[in-house]
């Protein structure tokens, strides 16, 4: 028997489009699900004052701060460690073994996941350097969790870069490092933000690597030697110590908008990248 | 005097080049030796196939968490491979271009949803729902399953779309001209072309739901034992790490680093892989 393939074709898009659209519809019930229980709590006062009773009442403010200094200064540790690993796979060597070999570095150290981290950053910076929970301990192990995508954008947006941007810039005397600093970096600029604003994304949601390193203070950081408590960090303990399902839901809330928009930018700022290239 | 800047920048480039090795390296380092010689002394295979996990007088067998994340991985990837795989099928060659420049980012989208997000909708949601029409305490296999089944499919969608767009057009049309529907020409000619890339893109998942943490604590109900039901409470060996890492000192954190030895290796040797199945194809990434 046959089965005609004019059916097995209606049939084979009837149900992969379910598929699909059964993964949207899961998507936009989790982002609704969040909003609609917490946007109520989210008011000016929640965002700007400190929580009380371990965050059973009171806000979210210095787990605000918290979420905005972390991922910051683990960009700033990653940033130039990761382009510059990038100018060097791209303008300085050719395919060779240790390219290879560097580049699966990378690609080993992209999938490893947080809880790894977390042990690693707690024995390495906060027990043997000693120090401590904090700011800094945390902020280092992100940064090298969010190094391989530093690394693969920046070394994406430097590729796009047209050769013959290369070769005039060369013709007119300058040197490789010359080249790289005004020619090269700042046309591959845009698909570099790109890379940090994802980096800044997952450093938002991440919760294992820093509960383990940052610790979970809920004191203002006043220094980077200071502990701090991510949203993150903040609604896995409100949820998981059933403290206050209210400001988890609100806190989540607060999480999913910072994590859309952050999204939305390195989207928009890709999309901007990519218009500019391929005029 | 230029010369020398430009020897400077190489020099630095060179040594700044190998931060993600040398992290990677360090990582590795550290985990094993504050895990490897408490397997030795306990006894690899007491190790990871004694049952009792009981750190307090001195019992340490993983195997009901080995078994625990087996399950719940093997499940996650039950649910996220073909969902995922289908939806890239579908949006790299049935959809409308404008309309998949839509979708795709908004799938995308996924992967930036912080895991405890996925773990509290567990908890709120699908846990009381599977207590209702299943039994069990809601808080199981299945409901870890079903929230790393979801949470994985930002990457087996991501990577199985590029694979698939990797595929060369002419590959479509040849079936095409040779009078394939568009389905036939898919499941002849382009799964079979971006075989690897897929294949690769599952076993990158794989390694994500393994590692997964925060979001199965939430779900899976943390009981140490073999599950014999998909509504049975279980604990992974990630959760085993995160739950009992803030008080554990001595003996009972080298067993913990252990745990993240075994979780390290398993992973490492998945991502290996699935990296070598990407380079079959042409070397693109």
């Amino acid at each position: 028997m046959r089965v005609p393939p004019k059916f097995t074709q209606s049939l084979a898009v009837l149900v992969l489009g379910a598929a699909t659209l059964l993964t949207v519809v899961v998507l936009v019930f989790i982002i609704a699900f969040v909003l609609v229980k917490g946007l109520p709590g989210v008011t000016w006062e929640f965002l700007s004052s400190p929580p009380k009773d371990m965050g059973k009442a009171g806000g979210i403010l210095p787990t605000l701060v918290g979420t905005v200094l972390l991922p910051l200064l683990a960009i700033a540790i990653a940033l130039p460690l990761g382009v510059g690993t990038a100018v060097y796979l791209t303008e300085y060597t050719r395919e060779n073994p240790l390219t290879r070999a560097l580049r699966f570095g990378t690609d080993c150290l992209a999938g490893i996941p947080s809880i790894i981290f977390g042990l690693f950053g707690f024995i390495f910076f906060v027990v043997m350097l000693k120090m401590g929970w904090c700011l800094l301990s945390g902020a280092l192990t992100l940064a090298i969790m969010v190094l391989p995508t530093i690394i693969r954008t920046s070394e994406e947006a430097i590729r796009s870069v047209p050769n013959a941007y290369r070769e005039v810039s060369f013709s007119l005397g300058a040197t490789r490092w010359e080249t790289v600093l005004k020619v090269v970096l700042p046309n591959a600029l845009p698909g570099i933000v790109t890379g940090v604003i994802l980096g800044i994304g997952r450093s938002i949601g991440e919760t294992a690597a820093v509960i383990f390193t940052a610790g979970s203070s809920l004191r203002m950081p006043l220094s980077v030697f200071d502990s701090v408590r991510t949203m993150s960090v903040h609604f896995y303990i409100l949820a998981r110590e059933g403290i206050s399902n209210e400001n988890a839901y609100a806190t989540a809330a607060v999480l999913i908008i910072s994590v859309v928009l952050v999204n939305l930018a390195a989207y928009s700022m890709m999309h901007r990248f990519i218009a500019k290239r391929s005029k | 005097m230029r010369l020398n800047g430009e020897t400077v920048a190489k020099g630095v480039l060179t040594v700044v080049a190998f931060s993600a090795l040398a992290s990677l390296l360090l990582i590795a380092v550290f985990i094993f030796k504050e895990g490897f010689p408490f397997m030795l002394k306990v006894g690899v295979g007491d190790f990871l196939f004694a049952s009792t996990w009981n750190p307090q007088v001195g019992q340490y067998g993983i195997y009901p968490m080995i078994v625990s994340s087996l399950y719940v991985t093997f499940g996650a990837m039950l649910i996220g491979a073909p969902l995922g795989i289908a939806g890239a099928i579908f949006m790299n060659e049935f959809l409308p271009r404008p309309l998949m420049r839509v979708i795709k980012p908004t799938i995308e989208l996924l992967a930036g949803i912080p895991s405890v997000v996925f773990g509290f909708l567990g908890v709120m949601v699908l846990a009381p729902f599977i207590r209702t029409h299943l039994g069990g305490p809601g808080l199981s296999v299945l409901a870890a399953s079903v929230i790393l089944g979801v949470m994985v499919l930002p990457t087996v969608i991501s990577i199985s779309s590029d694979a698939i767009g990797a595929v060369p057009n002419s590959y479509r049309e040849g079936a095409l001209a040779l009078g394939a529907t568009r389905w036939q020409s898919v499941h002849m000619v382009t799964l079979k072309a971006a075989r690897s890339g897929i294949i690769a893109s599952v076993i990158l998942a794989m390694g994500r739901a393994l590692g997964e943490t925060m979001a199965v604590i939430m779900v899976a109900g943390n009981t140490v034992r073999i599950p014999h039901a998909v509504t049975d409470p279980v604990r992974t060996l990630t959760a085993n790490i995160a739950l009992e890492m803030s008080n554990a000192t001595g003996m009972a954190r080298e067993a913990l680093f252990a745990t993240g030895v075994v979780l390290f290796v398993v992973i490492m040797i998945l991502n290996a892989i699935a990296l070598s199945a990407m380079k079959g194809r042409g070397g693109k990434r």
